[in-house]
């Protein structure tokens, strides 16, 4: 079930909340969208959802466009907008059983559906109360449950832990990953180190676009305060050969071949050192042609911020 | 049809589980039974055993009540953002809008059905009219439709309640008075086309016993108008400038 987002746009009047944007999800991955307030991650969301048509572009979910097979989609996502918006009237039995239908899950089945909700999300105690006088924690689980309900492939979740208690967060995180295993999940926030606890790549968007895309196991490292290179080298003999000698330089910690991009490695160094002036010497002392080196920014924080003020 | 029905089901049952629909049908049938035998020119009044004084003060009390009904149907729950949460699920707006106006037109049916013992008693006390008394029946269902989808028209372009409730009264006020009003002001063409627009003319001819289908015609076409703008309203979100 993938997500293929191409050149979206999306305009209110002449301001552009989401600028030309392009992105791909895979079956399985878990995504945290990352930006400042108003950078254009709940319009995406509501164009994937289907709730708004993009200006311009299109979506394709499991290849359906979102401008054609919207009830298709709907059925395969799981949506928990921002605030988590609930019928605070309903009690949340009857709730879940109202979304469970509307969502086309088998009569026979919707007892059986509701009653794993209920577990999996942690609502036993609280089931046979009306939503409005949930807690605000319960609020979200309940919230979890109505997306989850009709076993989507697809969840999308905007900000799910806002304005939760530390404790509460931990769980929802451990859910949205317990979860995630299985199923693709796009989520949103603007804290950091919940993009890094849950997600397996990271997109960080500003001013409706795009500015960085890649694993939180490689903006982690950078977060520790390394240096860290990005090399490229060329005119060389062999991979394992090239792979060695930049492992044994005495500076270097780590050496990560980026994948599909030719020749090109990550360099971390380690604590406090600089690798620089050594793979340069290499280069030299072996003949090879250094093509690229790169100094990537050091902290997750600091690429966030510089990505995302002007 | 079946989304639409779960909507509409959902809708039902927070009518009931609120006070919403006990108010209604309490006041509803107070006022109008007072009005039918106890008061004004009630049944023992004017000697005759006939409804029709129950028809003309049900005319009035729906048209109050039915703004009410319909208020916060998309008005609140486009101000509590609930709204993004039904139209993610597989549902059209269509249906989202259909189902609403099914909840509201069964309850007012509820309503209607519950005034039942009235005829009865007007029955017992002597000859009635059954034709005239079922077509005015089914002149109230066809009315009080005109009005839910003018309710919920009106609740779909604001997100306050009260706007949609004081809008939804107020495009009311033209078919049932305004229209007439014209209709006897001008002539020819003009008002011809005021008097086809007037509710209360169809209405009458209704309620007289005559069921004409450029009657019924009228009635569903101002529904289905309503039903449509209201849609349309919500489809908004989706033009592409």
């Amino acid at each position: 079930m993938s997500i293929v987002v191409e050149n979206l746009t999306k305009k209110y009047g002449t301001q552009k909340a989401v600028n030309n944007i392009s992105f791909k999800v895979e079956t399985g991955e878990i995504v945290g969208f990352l930006g400042p307030n108003g950078a254009g991650k709940t319009t995406t969301m509501k164009i994937i959802t289907c709730f708004m048509a993009p200006s311009e572009g299109d979506v394709k979910v499991s290849g359906h466009s979102v401008l054609e097979k919207q009830n298709e989609i709907k059925r395969l996502i799981g949506y928990l907008p921002e605030n988590n918006p609930l019928y605070y009237d309903m009690p949340v039995l009857d709730y879940l059983q109202f979304v469970a239908e509307l969502q086309g899950v088998r009569r026979d089945k919707i007892p059986l559906r509701i009653a794993e909700m209920v577990k999996v999300c942690g609502l036993n105690k609280e089931k046979h109360k009306i939503i409005g006088e949930l807690s605000k924690g319960y609020k979200q689980r309940v919230g979890l449950a109505q997306a989850l309900i009709h076993d989507p492939e697809i969840l999308i979740l905007d900000e799910p832990t806002t304005g939760l208690d530390p404790n509460q967060i931990v769980e929802i995180r451990k859910l949205i990953r317990e979860i995630g295993k299985e199923k693709t999940v796009i989520l949103s926030t603007h804290i950091l180190p919940e993009v890094e606890a849950i997600s397996d790549r990271i997109l960080i968007i500003n001013n409706g676009e795009i500015v960085a895309d890649g694993s939180p196991e490689m903006l982690r490292k950078q977060s520790h305060g390394q240096e860290v290179l990005q090399v490229q080298i060329a005119d060389y003999s062999s991979k394992d050969e090239l792979i060695t000698a930049l492992q044994s330089i005495e500076t270097v910690g780590m050496v990560d071949p980026i994948e599909g991009v030719d020749d090109t490695f990550i360099l971390n160094s380690k604590d406090g050192l600089s690798s620089s002036r050594n793979v340069f010497n290499l280069c030299v002392e072996k003949k090879w042609v250094l093509t690229q080196m790169t100094p990537i920014e050091t902290k997750l924080e600091d690429i966030f911020r510089e990505l995302t003020t002007n | 049809m079946k989304t639409t029905w779960i909507i509409a089901k959902r809708e039902l049952k927070s009518f009931f589980d609120s006070l919403i629909a006990y108010i209604l049908l309490i006041v509803f049938l107070g006022l109008s039974g007072f009005f039918t035998w106890l008061f004004g020119s009630d049944v023992f009044f004017i000697g005759q055993a006939t409804l029709s004084p129950f028809f003309s003060i049900a005319y009035w009390t729906l048209f109050f009540f039915i703004p009410a009904l319909t208020m916060k149907m998309l008005a609140e729950e486009k101000r509590s953002g609930t709204i993004e949460l039904l139209l993610t699920k597989s549902v059209t707006d269509w249906q989202v809008v259909t189902g609403k106006f099914l909840a509201c037109l069964i309850l007012i049916a509820i309503a209607l059905v519950l005034t039942l013992p009235y005829y009865f008693t007007v029955w017992g006390i002597g000859p009635v009219d059954h034709g005239a008394v079922l077509t005015g029946y089914f002149g109230m269902l066809l009315m009080s439709m005109t009005f839910i989808s003018i309710g919920l028209f009106a609740s779909s372009i604001t997100n306050n309640q009260i706007v949609a409730f004081l809008l939804s009264l107020f495009v009311g006020v033209f078919f049932l008075i305004i229209f007439d009003i014209l209709a006897n002001n001008f002539t020819g063409y003009l008002g011809g086309l005021f008097n086809y627009l007037s509710l209360s003319y169809h209405y009458d001819s209704v309620s007289r016993g005559v069921i004409d289908t450029r009657n019924i015609f009228y009635f569903l076409s101002i529904t289905f108008f309503g039903l449509f703008l209201a849609e349309s309203v919500l489809s908004k979100r989706n033009i592409v400038e």
